[in-house]
């Protein structure tokens, strides 16, 4: 019997202390933190103050905060318009297939993503493949200008989030009862009818979870506009990323991951409110 | 027609997945420095890789931050799953809720709060806060990967054992380990690609005294990424696959 006690205090002990040390107790240093001012000599000054967050108001950090929000929603759509016919497909392949094609989709994650990112250059850039196919095809006349361009950002944040929009939406399609669509049929629905009324709501927590996983990662994804992007583009991750390491400035970047936070928080919510137990297992 | 139109859709959008795979690998070996025009066919990279004494000492460091984090978060992921499965204590659902939360938060917003822990805890930027940096953010999916397989196991099987004379201890040493087995390797196999491949969170964490490749990778990107860095990672990627590839059949064999 004490051995027992012995086991079950180990594992549930070291949960506690993993969880406490590196989830809960950097969580209150950071909220600590995003109300300290910074000094000159110390990281932090012990006086408390809201300016960090009323900084961001600030023009110029407004600025990159809307446009950050911009891209990211712009790219989460794309993934969600490209994912969700490909989730569609995939869900709707014969049972031997489907194991093949998620294992395709999951095989480039095994390069780093940032080379990836890197190779995306030799694509898109004036004298790139995209160019020439486009010219050999007679679409376009001139080299395109894609590189140190949004549009540049934005290919980037849509090629590393797809996969992460394409797993939830086919966790949730995979469990879809397909007999519901017969049922509509018979009842004179029509095909876009059947596709907006019955697949879309049905498939919702796995539609929330796709966002969840896409659209706030993607602000933070600094190294995209600093491969890809020009000056013009940055994310909110490359102002949260200066804070620390240029402009030394630790509490207002850490409101700002704070503000991530709370935006992640109102997310996490909605997607609770939304999904059921079963759910929240698939989206892993 | 519809068919050829889903198959054509399905071949875009990996057309789209893979190019800048194609790419990366083509370049290694492509016989110019910094030039993507295509210069012709040479195996140089590859040779003189095994002479660029930097880019093989990153390299390592990765390997062993993969291999050690992998391992540590594969025994720890399994404690923690075991005891959120078989026991009831006080704060479970809130370490569960927790949990979830470690595996959707962005790798910045994590990256950032680590950083603030090491310093407050003034702990050196390095080897050791990369480690446990890593070992954190692994530590979630095979936790998860681990509690899912645990709820397909028959619960009868417990209650055998424990008929049998069997304490919790003995039940983990000789049921559970062995059950979890393929989902053991999965968990490590996540970890130790998802170790390999972070840029966001190490770039946080670690310090001048200890560089990983993609951090690396990352420095260079300003000056240009030589095609020795393509050659390299497509030995990892080989590597990594024939690794998948092992780790499948030996989970197989099994089952």
């Amino acid at each position: 019997m004490m051995n027992n006690h012995l086991f079950k205090r180990f594992s549930v002990g070291l949960l506690f202390l993993w969880i406490g040390l590196f989830a809960l107790l950097p969580f209150v240093l950071v909220c600590l933190a995003s109300v300290l001012e910074s000094g000159d000599t110390n990281i932090f000054v012990w006086h408390f103050t809201f300016t960090n967050y009323l900084q961001l108001f600030h023009p110029i950090y407004f600025k990159i905060f809307v446009r950050s929000l911009y891209l990211s929603v712009v790219s989460c759509s794309f993934c969600f318009m490209l994912g969700y016919p490909f989730a569609y497909i995939c869900s709707r392949m014969p049972k031997a297939v489907k194991p093949v094609l998620i294992f395709f989709l999951m095989l480039p994650f095994w390069t780093s993503t940032l080379m990836r990112v890197y190779s995306i250059i030799v694509l898109i850039r004036g004298e790139g493949w995209l160019s020439h196919l486009l010219m050999w095809l007679g679409l376009i006349h001139q080299p395109l200008h894609l590189l140190f361009t949004q549009t540049a950002v934005l290919i980037g944040l849509v090629y590393i989030s797809l996969p992460f929009m394409i797993l939830p939406l086919y966790a949730n399609l995979e469990k879809f009862d397909w007999r519901l669509l017969d049922a509509a049929r018979d009842l004179g629905a029509g095909k876009l009818r059947i596709l907006f009324r019955v697949v879309v709501p049905i498939t919702k927590p796995g539609i929330i979870a796709g966002v969840m996983l896409v659209l706030l990662p993607a602000m933070t994804l600094f190294y995209v506009p600093d491969v890809l992007g020009g000056a013009k583009s940055l994310l909110l991750g490359n102002l949260i990323k200066d804070q620390f390491f240029e402009a030394h400035n630790w509490p207002f970047g850490a409101s700002i991951s704070m503000i991530l936070t709370i935006l992640m928080g109102a997310l996490l919510l909605f997607y609770w409110k939304n999904s059921s137990e079963e759910n929240r297992q698939e989206l892993i | 027609m519809n068919r050829t139109l889903k198959f054509l859709y399905l071949f875009f959008i990996y057309v789209f997945l893979y190019l800048p795979i194609v790419v990366l690998i083509t370049y290694s070996f492509n016989d110019s420095k910094f030039s993507a025009f295509w210069h012709g066919l040479t195996f140089k990279w590859y040779k003189q890789l095994f002479h660029d004494h930097s880019l093989l000492l990153v390299t390592g460091h990765s390997f062993l931050i993969a291999v050690l984090a992998s391992t540590v978060a594969t025994v720890l992921g399994l404690a923690a799953a075991v005891a959120l499965f078989r026991y009831r204590f006080y704060g479970k659902k809130l370490i569960q809720g927790l949990v979830f939360i470690l595996i959707v938060v962005p790798d910045l917003v994590f990256g950032v709060s680590l950083l603030m822990l090491f310093v407050m805890l003034k702990v050196q930027l390095g080897f050791w806060t990369l480690l446990s940096a890593h070992i954190t953010f692994c530590l979630p999916f095979v936790l998860v990967i681990v509690y899912s397989r645990l709820q397909t196991v028959d619960k009868n099987i417990f209650a055998a054992a424990r008929d049998l004379g069997a304490n919790d201890f003995l039940i983990f040493m000789r049921i559970i380990i062995p059950l979890m087995m393929p989902a053991l390797i999965a968990g490590w196999l996540l970890s130790f690609t998802l170790s390999m491949d972070d840029v966001v969170i190490s770039f946080f964490v670690t310090g001048p005294t200890f560089q990983i490749l993609p951090l690396y990778i990352y420095s260079l990107t300003h000056v240009g990424i030589t095609p020795e860095v393509n050659a390299l990672c497509t030995l990892i990627f080989v590597f990594t696959l024939l690794l998948i590839v092992a780790a499948q059949s030996l989970i197989r064999r099994k089952v």
